[in-house]
């Protein structure tokens, strides 16, 4: 017993070293990559890497671990302060009031928020990556005779009969849905949709009961709707504590089987992983975060608390690890602002505050997001429009060029208009901005203006023409295309084939000199010398007949 | 033992069942009717909601259309339904876009954008509720459970010369009048697409026409129902009597009429338990609901095992 302990213990120190570790040093772990959304990728890594990626790097643990002692203390330390001075609700001072934590009711808000987050944060991500986000919905409606029923057995607003009312009707109503659909032909959103309805409609007509009753109108259960963080005990916050460091320790532990099982479960059966039991692992856990943050958030929207920390960490990375702590942050964030802003309203509940809040996060990781934000990946396409168009103005100068076998150096604006088969005003505009991009001179002389490419103008040119005519070749050679239907292909990938495959392309067809065509294809070695050609008997067609 | 006796009032069925249909009525009769009209709205609806795995898209539309009828309270100030409507549906449609946009317009799956569009807009419409509470005549519990008893309270209006009733009752008896007269009229094409987009396709009939009408007409029944059965009830009238219905038969024609019928029983029962228990009576018909399935379920399982024990 005690060695199994010593294991676990062991377990969590290194996973949580390497936790933080990994997601402190973003590029430590290039290769071992286990990545979100290409689930068969991330199973041919193998368990090898994966235990891999989880080894010793707890180099900065001991400064994560500091960190959070030293905000525990502050919050702790804090000099306690008179409660029940709600009615001054001066701005200045209820905002001097929330930031200096004097008052207990707001420290205990303010943890409370930040547990909620961050078991919100945790538990979210597995269940966005899962697709069970309406099963979240379905399970903080279903609590709510459990709620009550936890009341009515206690007598009063007892925190730990409520959740354990809480948790065993949640536990049913995911029973339930699972047999709906096992045994008849329900759909499961049919299924998750009558036990949400369900559920709630027994749990307001208990509630009502409740509120009848002589000492029900104190019952506080109607703050269980939409939540109050005012209201929050401390009985209830270090339930909220317990539940939070439950779920670190437990995703920590059992990283490696809740992320396989959320991305491959055949995978992971193949492994012998005890599927099932993680599943309902992760569900007991979602249940018991679903039930705490009910004082907090309120039933109605504990899912959203759920979902949007978790889809905005979803937007700004691709590995698992870096989501939760991303997603745990903005469930700590719009948690506490939340908080905050309902310390304000007289009566504002606390539940449709953070998750405006959280929405606020996921508008700008919408459209902010570095890699899948709305914004930048329209200014990246921009620039590769921008890009492409570029090149193809340098393919034309260097088609014009080649027609009259690279002699002269400029190029006059009218023959790269009529070669472009675009105006001379447009023809003009396209060489002005080759040359802000420093491709490019033009040189004037009287009402006549030439294009100049300097060097590196004249290497983008000849690297753009190699890309086209090797890919025509490849086409015509390796894929036995006629060579009369290459060129479309060949227009569009001439602006995204790289360095390596170009050079696997060279390799592959044997470093040729010409293209299907008869035309030169520009070699490393062409670009050093002059391409003024010396009329040579008959050139050699690249051009090899499929099969021959 | 004493509370027990609290939380489950003496049965009187003197109260609960003849006081109702004898003294009361003149006031009665319209909660009834409100009640009744809501479920067969919903539920003849929601059998092609359901078989269209729509299901929960019904429930993220009758949360966010809070906000919507909620500006068009603070913009009109009035009670009047165009404004309402018109605030309402803008707010469906919006839904349904936003859910499109970032599902779309980003890596994140419907689920999840449904989960984050229509929670954020509940949570809008919450705060805007408790804001401007007083101003816009809408309270918090309205929005949870709905006020299927403030039928009374209306002022009854004259419907054609014939008889008096209050204008909530008509406005919805005219919805659940018209979503049958659609259905019926539509009912080959509806049942093709719903069953069968690809044959429908080929014969002429477009699936997502079909859908988007569907939409609308989801989005104009989830309004009318709103402030009688509030954002999360909606959905209990919606599925349940679909399911239940599906139960108890495989045919479509049969299954349209059961809803009615389960509508009938449960708007019948749901307002008995109401009366009994003093409870709100969308949430009472959701429970009686809910007890109908249950039992339509059980009695499924019964006679499957039954049957199969008959055959060995």
């Amino acid at each position: 017993m005690t060695a199994f302990f010593e294991y676990v213990a062991r377990n969590v120190v290194r996973r949580l070293g390497s936790f933080v570790g990994l997601a402190l040093a973003p590029c430590r772990s290039a290769g071992k990559r286990c990545r979100i959304g290409l689930p068969r990728r991330g199973a041919s890594a193998g368990p090898t890497k994966l235990v891999e990626s989880a080894s010793v790097t707890w180099a900065e643990a001991p400064r994560y671990v500091v960190g959070l002692a030293l905000a525990l203390l502050v919050v702790s330390s804090a000099r306690a302060a008179k409660i029940g001075d709600l009615e001054s609700l001066d701005f200045g001072e209820q905002f001097a009031r929330f930031f200096t934590l004097q008052d207990e009711i707001v420290r205990l808000a303010l943890l409370g928020s930040v547990f909620l987050g961050v078991s919100c944060g945790l538990l979210g991500s597995f269940i966005v990556v899962r697709k069970l986000s309406l099963f979240g919905d379905t399970l903080s409606h279903a609590v709510l005779p459990g709620v009550a029923i936890g009341y009515l057995v206690s007598g009063y607003k007892d925190p730990v009969a409520i959740f354990v009312g809480a948790t065993l009707a949640g536990l049913l109503g995911t029973v339930l849905v699972q047999l709906i659909k096992k045994t008849t032909h329900i759909k499961e959103d049919s299924s998750l949709g009558m036990v949400l309805a369900g559920f709630y409609g027994l749990g307001v007509v208990l509630m009502n009961r409740i509120q009848a009753m002589p000492t029900g109108t104190q019952s506080g259960l109607d703050k269980f709707l939409f939540g109050q963080v005012a209201a929050l005990s401390s009985v209830e916050v270090w339930m909220m504590g317990g539940v939070a460091l439950a779920s670190i320790l437990l995703v920590t532990v059992f990283y490696r089987q809740f992320l396989l099982g959320s991305f491959d479960v055949g995978f992971a059966r193949g492994l012998g992983l005890p599927t099932g039991l993680f599943h309902y692992l992760l569900m007991l856990l979602l249940a018991f975060t679903v039930v705490v943050s009910l004082q907090a958030v309120g039933a109605v929207l504990v899912s959203a608390m759920l979902v949007i920390p978790a889809a905005s960490a979803y937007l700004l990375t691709d590995r698992m690890h870096r989501m939760l702590i991303i997603a745990s942050v903005f469930g700590v964030l719009s948690g506490s602002l939340g908080a905050f802003l309902s310390f304000f309203g007289n009566s504002l509940p606390t539940g449709p505050l953070m998750v405006l809040a959280s929405s606020f996060v996921f508008c700008l990781c919408f459209f902010l997001s570095p890699r899948h934000g709305l914004f930048s990946r329209w200014r990246k396409r921009k620039t590769r429009d921008h890009r492409i168009l570029n090149e193809n103005t340098l393919k034309a100068i260097y088609h014009v060029r080649e027609e009259r076998g690279f002699v002269g150096e400029g190029v006059g604006l009218s023959q790269l208009a009529e070669r472009m088969g675009e105006t001379a005003e447009e023809a003009k505009r396209r060489v002005r901005e080759l040359v802000s991009a420093g491709l490019c001179d033009i040189q004037e002389s009287g009402a006549k203006s030439e294009a100049l490419l300097n060097p590196d103008g004249w290497l983008r040119a000849c690297a753009v023409i190699r890309n086209h005519r090797l890919w025509e070749l490849y086409l015509t050679n390796q894929a036995a295309y006629e060579p009369d239907h290459v060129h479309d292909d060949a227009e569009v990938i001439e602006h995204v084939l790289g360095e390596d495959t170009v050079r696997r392309l060279e390799r592959l067809l044997d470093y040729p000199s010409q293209d299907p065509h008869g035309k030169l294809i520009p070699s490393l070695a062409d670009l050093q010398r002059s391409l003024v050609k010396t009329p040579s008997p008959e050139p050699p067609s690249g051009y090899r007949m499929p099969g021959s | 033992m004493e509370f027990w006796k609290q939380l489950i009032p003496p049965f009187d069925f003197q109260q609960v069942f003849v006081e109702p249909w004898t003294e009361y009525l003149d006031s009665f009769l319209w909660i009834f009717a409100m009640g009744f009209l809501v479920t067969a709205a919903c539920g003849f609806l929601g059998t092609f909601i359901v078989w269209r795995r729509m299901a929960l898209v019904g429930d993220a539309i009758s949360h966010s259309v809070l906000p919507g009828i909620v500006i068009a309270f603070l913009v009109s100030q009035s009670r009047d339904t165009l404004p309402m409507f018109l605030g309402a549906l803008g707010a469906g449609v919006l839904t349904t876009v936003l859910i499109e946009l970032i599902h779309q317009k980003s890596r994140i799956k419907t689920d999840a954008a449904l989960g984050i569009v229509f929670t954020t807009l509940f949570a809008f419409g919450v705060v805007l509720v408790s804001l401007y509470g007083e101003n816009v005549d809408l309270d918090v519990d309205c929005v949870l459970y709905g006020e299927l008893e403030h039928v009374i309270f209306e002022t009854p209006v004259a419907f054609l010369g014939l008889f008096e009733a209050p204008n909530s009752v008509l406005r919805m008896g005219a919805v659940t009048l018209a979503v049958m007269v659609l259905v019926a009229v539509f009912y080959r094409p509806l049942l093709l697409s719903s069953f069968d987009p690809g044959l429908a396709r080929s014969m002429g009939v477009s699936p997502a026409v079909i859908h988007h009408a569907l939409m609308a007409l989801l989005a104009v029944v989830v309004v009318s129902a709103f402030e009688a059965v509030g954002a999360v009830l909606v959905i209990a009238m919606l599925i349940f009597p679909a399911t239940t219905a599906s139960l108890l038969s495989d045919r479509l024609p049969v299954i349209l009429g059961l809803t009615l019928l389960i509508a009938l029983l449960s708007a019948f029962l749901g307002l008995h338990l109401a009366l009994w228990l003093d409870a709100s009576t969308a949430a009472s018909i959701s429970v009686v609901i809910f007890g109908m399935f249950l039992a339509a379920w059980a009695s499924r399982c019964v006679t499957r095992v039954a049957r199969e024990g008959f055959r060995r």
